[in-house]
C-alpha cells in the first residue's frame, strides 16, 4: 500500500489551475498556429493572431488567459494500492481548488443556480468543483483537471437518436449543434462527440472527450475516420474564428464511446456534444 | 472595411459612418454590466430613477473580470457572450446607450433598437483577456460592489480594439461573414 498526504495533493492542485490557466497547453498552441496557416479569411488571422498574442501575454505575466477561469473540473482515477494520510481525497480536490483559484487570482464563478448569488462565502471561492471518480488497480492517483468556461457549456446539447439514424443521424446532431452555437462558443473550437453508454454517461463521455490531446488520434481506426469527416463538414459551416466568417472552427472532434464494446441499450443512440472554446484549459496530473 | 479611432462617448455622427466589418479602436470611458447589473440598471428607469453613470453616448462593456493581482489595474478582461443582455438592451439603448461591446449574436430586438436609435454592437476577441487587459488603463466599482466580478465598473481604455458587428442600418457581420465562407 502506498502512502500519499492530503497536502501534497492540494498543493498538486492548486499549482495545476493556476499554470493551466495562464498558459496556454501545447497542443492548443499548435493547433491555432495550424489554424492560422490554413485560415484564408482576413478577418479571421486576424483573430487567430490576437489569440496566440493573448497566449503570450498570459504566460509572461501569469495572468488567465481567459477571465472565464470557469468551474474546475475533474476526473479522477484512484489506484487500490493508495492509501490517503491527513484527510480525504475528495477534501483535497476541494481545498486545492479553493486555494488554485483564490490564490491564483482567478474568478470566483460559481453560483446559486436559482437566487444567482454567489458561492465564494457560503461554500467556498470557486467551490464545489465537479468530480467524476473512477477506481483502478495499481498504486498511482491520476488526476485530470479542466477549467470549463460558460460560453462553450451554454452552446453544448445532448439527445437521444433512434438506432437506425445511425453515423449520419451522429453527423446531422452534432452539425446542427455548432451551427446553432455560431460564434456564442468562442471559435475555433474542440467537439467532444460522446456516443452511447446512457443518456447521462453520453454527456460525460462527450466531457471527457476533451481532454484528449489535439491532434492524437483515435485509438478505434473507425472512430478515427468519423472525426475526421465530421471535422470536415463542419469546417464547411463558414463560421470562423469567433464567428466572423472563415475555414478554420473545428480545430477537432473527438469521440468517446462507453468501453468495453462500444457499448448502448439495443433500443437507443445517445448522442451529446460538448464544445470546448479555443481557450482549453486542460491538465493532466499523476500522484 | 474601414478602420477607426473613436473616443467615448459616442455621438449619433460616430456611430452613422460604421458598418458591419470595420475595425474600431476605443478611447476613452466604458461601463462595465454583465445580466445581474442591467436587470438593476433597467429596474432604476422602469421606477424613474437616476442611473448610476449617464447613458447619453455611453458604450457598456460585457465583462467580468478576474481579480486585479497586486499592482494591476484588472485582472483578465474579455468580453462574456452577449445574448443574455438582450432583453435588457433595448430599454437601454433608448435612453441614450449608443455602444455595447461583447461577444456572439444578438436577437432581432436588439438589432431593431439599434437601427431605431442609432446605437453599435461591437465584438470582442473572446478569449484573449490578458491582451484586451492591456488596454485598460484605469478601473475603478462604481456600483454594486456585492455582485463582485459582476459589479458595475467604469473603466478607462486606450485603442480598445473592437470590430462592428451590428450597425445601424441593419448589417450584421456574423451572417455576412459565414456566407462569405460557407461552403455548401
Amino acid at each position: 500500500m502506498r502512502r500519499v498526504h492530503y497536502k501534497d495533493i492540494v498543493k498538486a492542485i492548486r499549482d495545476t489551475i493556476i499554470y493551466s490557466t495562464t498558459h496556454l497547453s501545447e497542443d492548443m498552441h499548435k493547433a491555432l498556429q495550424e489554424a492560422l496557416e490554413k485560415e484564408e479569411s482576413i478577418v479571421a488571422k486576424a483573430v487567430l493572431e490576437q489569440l496566440l498574442e493573448n497566449a503570450e501575454i498570459a504566460a509572461s505575466e501569469e495572468k488567465p488567459l481567459c477571465q472565464d477561469t470557469g468551474l474546475a473540473i475533474f476526473f479522477v482515477k484512484v489506484g487500490s494500492d493508495v492509501q490517503i494520510e491527513g484527510g480525504t481525497l475528495k477534501e483535497a480536490i476541494y481545498e486545492g481548488t479553493r486555494r488554485g483559484y483564490e490564490e491564483g487570482y482567478l474568478r470566483a464563478s460559481t453560483c446559486d443556480c436559482f437566487t444567482r448569488a454567489n458561492l465564494k462565502d457560503e461554500v467556498g471561492y470557486n467551490l464545489p468543483p465537479i468530480i467524476y471518480f473512477d477506481l483502478v488497480e495499481g498504486d498511482k492517483i491520476e488526476i485530470e483537471f479542466a477549467a470549463k468556461g460558460g460560453g462553450s457549456e451554454n452552446g453544448s446539447r445532448a439527445t437521444v437518436l433512434a438506432p437506425a439514424q445511425g453515423k449520419e443521424g451522429i453527423l446531422n446532431f452534432v452539425k446542427q449543434v455548432v451551427s446553432d452555437a455560431g460564434p456564442n462558443v468562442c471559435p475555433p473550437i474542440v467537439v467532444g462527440v460522446g456516443v452511447g453508454g446512457s443518456f447521462d454517461y453520453a454527456a460525460v463521455m462527450s466531457k471527457h472527450a476533451l481532454f484528449r490531446d489535439v491532434g492524437t488520434p483515435n485509438p478505434d481506426p473507425e472512430l478515427d475516420a468519423f472525426e475526421k469527416e465530421i471535422q470536415e463538414e463542419l469546417n464547411k459551416l463558414g463560421i470562423g474564428a469567433m464567428g466572423m466568417g472563415g475555414t478554420q472552427t473545428v480545430l477537432a472532434v473527438h469521440i468517446e464511446t462507453y468501453q468495453p464494446g462500444r457499448m448502448c441499450h439495443i433500443a437507443s443512440l445517445p448522442v451529446a456534444v460538448n464544445i470546448q472554446c479555443h481557450s482549453s484549459r486542460h491538465a493532466h496530473i499523476t500522484i | 472595411m474601414a478602420e477607426y479611432k473613436l473616443q467615448t462617448p459616442l455621438s449619433d455622427e460616430d456611430v452613422s459612418k460604421l458598418k458591419a466589418g470595420d475595425i474600431v479602436y476605443l478611447s476613452g470611458t466604458l461601463y462595465t454590466a454583465r445580466d445581474a447589473a442591467h436587470k438593476r440598471l433597467v429596474d432604476l428607469i422602469l421606477n424613474g430613477e437616476p442611473l448610476p453613470f449617464d447613458l447619453q453616448g455611453a458604450v457598456i462593456y460585457y465583462v467580468g473580470p478576474t481579480p486585479p493581482k497586486p499592482g494591476e489595474v484588472i485582472g483578465s478582461a474579455g468580453p462574456t457572450t452577449s445574448y443574455r443582455m438582450d432583453s435588457y438592451a433595448p430599454i437601454l439603448i433608448e435612453h441614450g446607450l449608443k455602444g455595447m461591446i461583447g461577444k456572439g449574436k444578438r436577437n432581432q430586438d436588439v438589432k431593431e433598437a439599434c437601427k431605431k436609435h442609432k446605437a453599435v454592437y461591437f465584438g470582442a476577441v473572446g478569449g484573449a483577456g490578458a491582451l484586451l487587459a492591456k488596454r485598460i488603463k484605469d478601473a475603478k466599482v462604481i456600483a454594486y460592489p456585492e455582485l463582485g466580478p459582476e459589479a458595475v465598473r467604469e473603466i478607462v481604455v486606450e485603442d480598445f480594439p473592437v470590430v462592428v458587428v451590428n450597425d445601424i442600418y441593419g448589417n450584421d457581420l456574423y451572417e455576412e461573414g459565414r456566407k462569405l465562407w460557407a461552403k455548401q
